[in-house]
């Protein structure tokens, strides 16, 4: 008896003591099958090998993008692992940057770029003469390094624009047409702030989702908004513009938001249901819109952004130094991060293009959002109600200026800042109560 | 002594321990060797990705046992282990009775009670999340229709855990239920109808013969969902859509902290203390469910085992 019920306990104690070990374990002996095929095989002859590109979610390169690429380059053989997520992306990339086992091409996400940027000496310099100014120049910033190396290709970016819903517009007696709504909400944040009042004035209806998504839009545009780019010092806490920003947005989230959380249940059904009038709108949320809601037919694009322009999310192509065949993989991602694979990559996942050469494709990056999706759904031309999808975000990506600094905690304080803002929203603090409980997150942070 | 003497003797003497050796090896590499690694790295200022690090002694101990997060997270693991352990164990109880009695389709009711065990744990999370919903969830729309205002689930502190709790004794009560209708098909039918001759009613003859009879089996299950309880990780993290455990810590348990501190923010010296603070507390509340078990079932403890010592030779 007794000595059955120690090994209980003992088989309690292991399964708790090594629960994060055990994570760490599982994802380092995960999937690295094709990859050893690669690392492994030194001694083949030059030119005939075998290269590994891990992606998350859907990159947009299809099959037939490989085929490519194999068909011009004799004796390569291409093969993608494709994680289901970008935290299973970051998970696998940290466990096995150090001891090796990554593919030859590893995809990072910009959530994330700023962790990666702290090992930027474990992954190959891709710069080169012939890739200069293929790419907007503040998403090669973000991707090179105090020494002036460029440790990823960009792929994707998210210009924002703003999405609403036309048939609200016309029930508040404003013009619902795309042109008529840009000029409308031309200007600053105040501007889409006063609108949204007037129009909670003749509706009583929530202008935008949420403090958190629309907080997002606004720090997008603060140049170091949490730590200093020279010292990489903590600065959130004094910071006037987080502060500024924190009550601008709260202050306006009080009358004008629906108080959804994003990525929430709530969220996905208010999207469906029309729960709200507008949203901060980058180019991949048209997917997520769509998806959500396959049967509305109001939502559209205005050509427009509070403030200018901002980015929300994108992804680079990386090259770690542990590869056996790290010159063929810099080759691989120069090509796959080329102006024409983006544009095919765009029409068959909706990613748009970082890359200057396709922004002024106007014609076929509209004809890239007029692809019908693979499964028959609508283009998103048709549910967006709109031929210059293209247009509209090729000029949202020229408005970008501000490339906001991002170092080692930036993802952690914004954690902390949605947190902040979440429990403003849900009324379980107030604005100012949790405020003081950021300041002390912050404190808490390193 | 010829070699085959010496071998024969070897033989006797060594091979019960090689033929225990499978298990403790196995024990070593993934139960031993982890919890020594985890303490060595748990005094350090860790960096996974290099795989290396400066040893800063009990910091990350002391750093944890300040940090608010770390209270909130342990008060909401016992909280949402006491919601669902208790409620989860009466009613396994009950139901176990109901299956106990004289059903036709014996087999098809046993069988749908533990339907809900076979549900992935993840999915059973993504059901009822979209059930507890703040604004367009099932049970709050429900709740509208009959005039009540809407509970924020995700919002206040003991409606969150209700609502997971109610995930955890959905999975698990059709399970313990099982394992205490076999303890109570065990009991022999003589004392039952003993019982019922010297008059006593069927709730009387369930608190007099059935619970004392079910008495180890009951101490198994509620040993087993204390542990269980503990380590309570999918549901909580799956009940919203970031997995940190609400905007103001209302629902994060302990193993969520413990993965949040490694992996989001990739402080693994850190991970690592509170998985060592964890294995304490377990320990602890391992050794109070001893001492409860041993007061139990002291009525009908075996007489003495230890005279089985030195069987060998």
């Amino acid at each position: 008896m007794s000595l059955s019920r120690r090994k209980k306990h003992l088989a309690a104690i292991a399964g708790a003591a090594v629960f994060s070990l055990t994570l760490a374990a599982c994802s380092s002996s995960g999937d690295t099958t094709a990859t050893d095929g690669a690392s492994g095989d030194t001694s083949a002859p030059a030119g005939d090998i075998t290269l590994t590109v891990a992606t998350f979610n859907d990159f947009g390169y299809t099959d037939a993008l490989l085929q490519e690429y194999m068909d011009s380059h004799p004796g390569v053989t291409v093969v993608q692992n494709k994680a289901a997520t970008s935290n299973d992306a970051r998970t696998n990339y940290f466990a096995k940057l150090g001891s090796g086992g990554l593919a030859d091409v590893e995809a990072i996400e910009v959530d994330w770029l700023p962790e990666v940027m702290q090992y930027s000496d474990l992954l190959v310099d891709l710069s080169d003469p012939s890739v200069d100014g293929r790419w907007l120049d503040w998403k090669t910033a973000a991707a090179t390094d105090a020494d002036g190396r460029l440790i990823g290709y960009g792929t994707d970016i998210g210009p924002e624009a703003i999405c609403y819903d036309g048939a609200k517009f016309e029930a508040a007696g404003m013009s619902s047409d795309p042109a008529d709504v840009a000029a409308m909400l031309e200007g600053g944040w105040d501007t889409y702030y006063s609108v949204g009042e007037d129009y909670v004035a003749a509706t009583g209806q929530p202008w935008f989702d949420g403090a958190g998504a629309t907080y997002q839009g606004v720090v997008n545009q603060i140049e170091a908004a949490y730590e200093d780019p020279a010292t990489g010092e903590v600065i959130a806490a004094d910071n006037p513009d987080v502060k500024a920003a924190y009550d601008s947005v709260t202050a306006a989230s009080a009358d004008l938001s629906a108080h959804l959380s994003q990525w929430s249940d709530d969220w996905f059904a208010a999207l469906g249901s029309s729960g709200f009038a507008t949203m901060l709108c980058p180019g991949w949320m048209l997917g997520v819109i769509q998806g959500a809601a396959p049967d509305t037919t109001t939502w559209q694009v205005a050509d427009v952004f509070p403030g200018g322009g901002g980015n929300w999310g994108g992804s680079y192509l990386t090259v770690p130094a542990s590869g056996a065949n790290t010159d063929a993989a810099k080759e691989l991602a120069a090509w796959l991060t080329a102006p024409e694979q983006q544009l095919k990559a765009l029409a068959a996942a909706g990613t748009f293009p970082s890359q200057v050469g396709s922004l002024s494709e106007e014609s076929a990056l509209n004809e890239a959002f007029a692809a019908p999706g693979a499964d028959g759904t609508p283009s998103k031309a048709v549910y967006f109600n709109s031929d210059t999808l293209g247009t509209i975000f090729s000029n949202r990506a020229n408005a970008i200026t501000v490339s906001p600094y991002k170092g080692e905690f930036y993802f952690q304080i914004n954690d902390a800042m949605q947190q902040a803002l979440t429990r403003v929203e849900d009324g379980s603090m107030s604005a100012s109560e949790s405020w003081d409980q950021f300041i002390a997150d912050v404190n808490a942070v390193g | 002594m010829t070699f085959r003497q010496r071998l024969g003797r070897w033989d006797v003497k060594y091979s019960p321990y090689a033929y225990i050796a499978p298990f403790f090896i196995v024990f070593g590499i993934t139960g031993l060797f982890p919890i020594l690694y985890t303490a060595y790295i748990s005094l350090q200022d860790w960096d996974l990705v290099r795989n290396s690090g400066t040893y800063i002694g009990f910091e990350h101990f002391t750093w944890v046992l300040q940090d608010r997060e770390f209270w909130l997270s342990l008060r909401n693991t016992f909280s949402i282990f006491v919601l669902s352990s208790v409620p989860q164990v009466i009613v396994a109880t009950v139901i176990a009775v109901l299956l106990d009695q004289n059903l036709r389709a014996k087999t098809f009711w046993r069988m749908g009670v533990l339907l809900p065990y076979v549900v992935a744990p993840v999915a059973v999370a993504l059901i009822f999340s979209n059930m507890y919903g703040d604004k367009f969830g099932l049970v709050n729309t429900f709740l509208g229709d009959v005039g009540i205002d809407p509970i924020l689930w995700h919002t206040d502190v003991l409606p969150s855990h209700i609502a997971i709790a109610t995930m955890v004794n959905f999975r698990w009560t059709g399970y313990n239920a099982l394992i205490l209708l076999a303890a109570m098909q065990a009991v022999p039918r003589d004392l039952h109808e003993a019982a019922a001759i010297d008059g006593a009613n069927a709730v009387r003859r369930f608190f007099s013969v059935t619970l004392p009879s079910i008495r180890p089996t009951m101490v198994f299950v509620i040993i087993t969902s204390t542990i269980g309880g503990l380590q309570i990780f999918d549901e909580p993290r799956m009940y919203d859509s970031t997995g940190t455990g609400g905007a103001n810590h209302q629902w994060e348990t302990i193993t969520m902290y413990l993965y949040n501190t490694g992996w989001g923010k990739f402080n693994f010296g850190r991970a690592a203390a509170v998985a060592w603070i964890l294995f304490i507390i377990i320990v602890g509340i391992s050794l109070f469910n001893n001492w409860i078990t041993t007061r139990l079932v002291a009525g009908d403890k075996p007489a003495q085992r230890s005279s089985r010592k030195k069987v060998s030779r």
